[in-house]
Formats: structure tokens, sequence, C-alpha cells
């Protein structure tokens, strides 16, 4: 990895010069592991060990997942129940990985919405930004795949809806549904690709994670005061920096412990609190569940795809200059990815030379407001489209669409931040003993 | 490539794109037959077309049957339900279009442009027969029988009602409830696609 400075590796033994001339792997791994790492990182960058973590217990218990499952319409529902009743230790697996669906979305959440604050975005770290929010949509696919093998209720009209949201392109909509589907509704053919599609990808989104590992590895991490690491001599480098292990593994395995403490709590004591009971009911095309909701992280997104219904007047506008191609349905399709898309256009989009959110005195402001704004669009997406609801959703949805397009432009021009500090060790001097480098100290020296 | 050196440049160019363009033809070549494979099979097209026997459906009464994967309702009318949708002014439709496949995309939502006509020389009164998908055009739920504000069909999914006709009258929904081609092929047999 280069670009950030580190110990060289120095083979010793006769063994680590035998690999080493013929395969440079142990110094691949040194460097990527001693990597030096901004000391002053806090507790918001440990979610992408978290997800690292979760991604290959996925995909562990995934595999085995696949040694017991059918994916058959006659026989995935029963297959399921086979892995919760018959096979060994099959309903814990199965919950792992049930649950570890929603452990990836709550980390990548936390990891999404820490990289808008510190801005973590900006230059020259948009590469890793743009892998990361395609990783973030290719999960989506993942995840929404996976919710269809146990083929119950919500699976099936579930994936109804999903693929209609492909069928609402115009002129050419119905034929993708049809080819995503390999026939003109769910059934066998899209069941059995879903299947393969699911056991695919993780293993391409590992791929991807090489990547974005790799790409911040060549820039090196950003920090929460958004200053970037001195290169101008080793000492400062050193200053700014302590290497990768141990100091910060140990750290996001601290974390990570509390966080898998909460996880295999919820695994063992409430394995369905974030599921449907409507999925344990085998899939029926003849009758559809009375309030079909999809699970909770896809949340958000629905109430954005809900919100623009014929009435608002920008999706009777689009109608009409667009000689009504651009209907309602397919307006909320557009708001749905468009949401996901003015999101990864927000390097380009903040115009701030100052990166982190800390030294942002109104951008901290409108930030909160989004991630209020988030949380509000995940309740929202749960309830009926009835009543107030669809008007708190609009209210949401052009939110989100106004801080990306809007905000974030103006407040380059119009805020005035505060003085980020010259470096990470001045920061991290004014803040702490330089002595102790901020660990607490007994009053008394312990050896008397 | 500086120009002094122009016609062997020249030859070299063509050579360049000469390759590209048939390693671009042959990477479509053998793309195509990947995605093509999920389009639908022979034995899913082979279903697309089934005879249901609807002998059995008194007036008053439905049958759900599936076709193509997708929830088909016949509905034996009674003469009350004929007369309900009959007397609807147009003007008061949601969706003015039969969406009637068998009709052109124009023909207006009239309960004659809706219903399907029984086999020659049956007795049922005229407008018997509703053959419609059981599809909400909405987000695709199947809506519920016999129940709604107009009689008709009830969506419990955003609470969209259709009429006797499966016309649309209030609630989400977009459309009336699409018609697929059919017809009768004997007294008591109705065939789908």
């Amino acid at each position: 990895m280069s670009g950030v400075l580190h110990d060289d590796y120095v083979p010793k033994t006769r063994g680590e010069k035998w690999v080493e001339r013929r395969l440079p792997i142990i110094s691949l791994l040194y460097g990527t592991l001693m990597i030096r790492t901004p000391r002053n990182l806090n507790w918001m960058w440990i979610w992408g060990i978290v997800l690292m973590f979760a991604l290959i217990g996925q995909i562990a218990t995934g595999v085995v997942l696949a040694m017991h499952y059918t994916p058959h319409v006659d026989m995935a529902f029963a297959s399921v129940e086979h892995i919760m009743r018959d096979v060994n230790g099959g309903h814990m697996l199965r919950y792992f990985h049930a649950n570890g669906a929603s452990l990836m979305f709550v980390a990548v959440y936390f990891h999404i919405f820490r990289n808008l604050y510190y801005g973590s975005y900006k230059t020259p770290r948009e590469v890793t930004y743009i892998i990361g929010i395609l990783m973030f949509v290719l999960m989506m696919g993942i995840a929404f795949m996976g919710y269809v093998l146990p083929w119950g209720q919500m699976s099936f009209h579930g994936t109804s809806v999903i693929t209609g949201l492909f069928g609402a392109i115009p002129f050419v909509g119905e034929s993708i549904q049809t080819w995503l589907l390999g026939a003109s509704a769910v059934g066998q053919p899209a069941l059995n690709r879903f299947f393969s599609l699911h056991f695919l990808l993780p293993f391409v989104l590992l791929g991807l994670t090489m990547v974005h590992v790799w790409a911040f590895h060549t820039t090196g991490n950003n920090n929460p005061t958004g200053v970037e690491v001195r290169r101008s001599s080793v000492e400062e480098a050193k200053a700014d920096t302590v290497p990768f292990w141990p100091y910060f593994i140990l750290k996001d395995f601290y974390a990570l412990a509390i966080v898998l403490a909460v996880f295999f709590a919820i695994v063992g004591f409430m394995p369905n609190y974030l599921g449907h009971p409507d999925n344990y009911v085998p899939a029926n095309p003849l009758a559809t569940p009375s309030h079909i909701v999809p699970e909770w992280y896809f949340l958000p997104f629905y109430a954005i795809l809900r919100a623009f219904t014929g009435d608002v007047w920008v999706v009777m506008f689009a109608d009409w200059i667009s000689f009504g191609i651009i209907d309602a349905k397919f307006f909320g399709v557009l708001a749905m990815f468009g949401a996901i898309i003015v999101m990864a256009l927000a390097p380009w989009l903040d115009t701030s030379l100052v990166r982190s959110g800390r030294y942002r005195p109104m951008f901290k402001w409108w930030y909160w407001l989004l991630a209020v704004d988030f949380i509000v669009l995940m309740w929202v997406g749960a309830q009926p489209a009835e009543g107030i609801y669809p008007y708190i959703a609009l209210i949401g949805a052009t939110y989100w669409f106004a801080y990306f397009l809007v905000i974030l432009p103006l407040l380059g021009v119009i805020e005035k931040p505060v003085a980020p500090p010259v470096s990470i060790a001045a920061d991290f001097a004014a803040h702490y003993d330089p002595q102790t480098g901020g660990t607490k100290q007994f009053a008394g020296s312990p050896a008397e | 490539m500086s120009h002094t050196e122009a016609p062997q440049g020249t030859r070299r160019d063509f050579i360049y794109y000469a390759t590209a363009g048939a390693g671009a033809v042959v990477t479509g070549a053998a793309v195509w037959p990947l995605v093509n494979q999920m389009n639908p099979t022979a034995d899913v097209q082979a279903l697309a077309s089934i005879r249901v026997d609807v002998a059995g459906v008194q007036p008053g009464t439905q049958i759900t049957v599936l076709w193509q994967g997708k929830p088909v309702f016949i509905r034996a009318r009674t003469e009350e339900e004929i007369a309900a949708a009959r007397e609807v002014p147009l003007d008061q439709l949601v969706d003015a279009q039969a969406n009637n496949a068998n009709l052109g995309a124009e023909a207006p939502a009239t309960d004659e442009n809706r219903t399907l006509a029984a086999f020659e020389g049956s007795e049922v009164p005229e407008g018997t027969w509703l053959v419609q998908m059981g599809v909400c055009t909405h987000l695709g739920c199947v809506p519920l029988g016999d129940s709604g504000d107009f009689g008709g069909w009830f969506c419990p999914c955003h609470g969209s009602h259709y009429d006797t006709a499966g016309r649309i009258r209030r609630g989400p929904a977009p459309r009336n409830l699409p018609i697929p081609v059919a017809s009768f092929v004997d007294a008591a047999t109705i065939q789908l696609g």
C-alpha cells in the first residue's frame, strides 16, 4: 500500500526471505497492518471493521445454509422450516444470517453518516466514497434477494412490488420486468435466479471491500479534524499517527465485542423482532398480506418512493413537460434511485473547503437535521399511505434532496468556518496531556 | 504517432481499430446468450394460454384462477350488478379507458367494453361475464371480491375501491383492473390468452 508512510518490512529468517523473493505477500500484509493511522480517530471509525466482520459472518453462515436450502417454489418454504427444526443448530444459523443483514445495515448507515459529518467524501477520497456507495447499492440488492428465498407471503408480494418498480420505466419497463423475473409474474424462474445471485454477489462485495480498503490506504484515513496527516517529514508524520496494529485493531475489536454483545442478545432472545410475521405464511399468489412493508433498512427509500403521488405539483409538472412519459409511478422510482445518486454526488456538490463538520457552525445544524430526516423517513415508510403520513414523507423526501442539491453547494459560499487546527498533533496536544497521550493515570506513581 | 510516419501510422491505426472492433463484436456475441437466458423459457411461454371450465360459476359468484402466475377473476354478475355498472356516467370514472386487451387502447370504459360476450346461443343475460386480472393497478396486491364502497372489489393494501365492472372509483390506483385476452370456446369454457 503506497501513499502513507509506514515502516518497511525487512525479511529476517531464511523462510521469510524465500517467500518474499517469490511472492511479496508478507510485506503486503505487513504494510496493510502497520499502516500509520491518524491517532485521533474516534469511536465512529469502528463501523468498517464491524461491516467486514459481518460480511464474512454472512458468507460463512450463508454457505452452510445453502447446503440445506432448496430453491423451488414448492419446497423453499419447507426447506427453510427444515433448517429451523431438523438441521443441527440450523435455527441459530438462520437467525444469525437473517439478523446479520440488519447488523450490516445498522453499521453501514452509521458508517455513511460518519462520512457525511466529517467530510470523508471530499478530495482526495472521492473514489473510496463512490466505491462505498456502489457497495451500499449492491448490499441492498443482496439483502432484497435474500429476503425472497424463504418464499413466504412477504417474500412473494414484496418481490412483485419491487420488480414492479422496473415495470414503471416508460416503453421498455415491462420487457425489463419480464426479463428480470423470467416470466410475466413472480415464480420459479425468479426464485431460482435470485438464489444464484444471492450466493454470488456477496463475493463481489468482498472484492469491492478490498478495493475500498486499498483506496483509503492510498489516500490515508480521514480523521475527526479533517486535517491531513503531515507528510513533509517522518517525524511529523509519526507525530500525527500511530500504527494500525496494535492500536486501532485492539480498539476496533473492543468496539466489535460490544456491538456483537447487543447483536447476539437480539439473535438469541428476540430473533424475529425485526422481521414480519406474514413471512411465516407460505407464499400464496392469490392473496396479498393486508399491509406490505419492506424490511426496516429499506424504509427511508421506500418512503421517498411513495412520497411523490400524482397530486404533488412537481409530479404533475414532470408529467406535463414529458408529455405523460414520466407519470407518478415512474417519478417515484426516479426519486428513490435519485436519493442515492445525489448522495453519491456529494463530493462535487459540497463546495466547502473545510472538510470536517466540527469546524462548520452552520453545516452542523443542517447535517443533524438530515440525520433526523432519515429517521423520520424510516418511521413514515412503515406507516400506511393515508392521512397525514404522505405529507410527512413528502417533506422528508424534499429535505433529503434539498440538503444535497441546495444546502451543501450554498453553505460553502455563505458559511464562515472556524479555523481548523494546524495539525492532528496540535489538536491532540490541545486536548490531552502530552506526556500520557490521554491515558488516565493514578494520582501517585503506582510503584510507590 | 508523428505526421512523418503517417503511412505506417495509418496502417497500424487500422489494425488497432479492427482489433478493437472485432473484440467488441466477440464480447457482445459472448455476453448476449448470458443475458438472453434470463428471458422466459419455452415451458413458461407454453403456459401462456389456458382453458378454464366455468360451468359451475353461478350468478353472483366468482372464481379465481392462476394464469401466467397472476390471479384472474372470472365473475358471473347478477342483474343488479350489471344494472349498477351500466348506470354510472362515464365522467364519474377515474380512468376513462376500458383497459381491455381485446379492444383498442382508446376504447371508453363503458360496462359493455369491460364484459366478455357469452358463447353464441347462451341464455345468460348480456353482460354477465366479467373476466379481469386480479392485480391492483397501484402496487400489485390482490383485491377482495364483494366488498368496497361500490359493491365490486376492494384492495386492502392501500384502500382502492373498484366497482362491479372492475373500474377504479376511489383510492390510489390509477387504472381500471386490466382485462386479459379471453374468449368463450364453448358454452362453459373460457380460454385465457
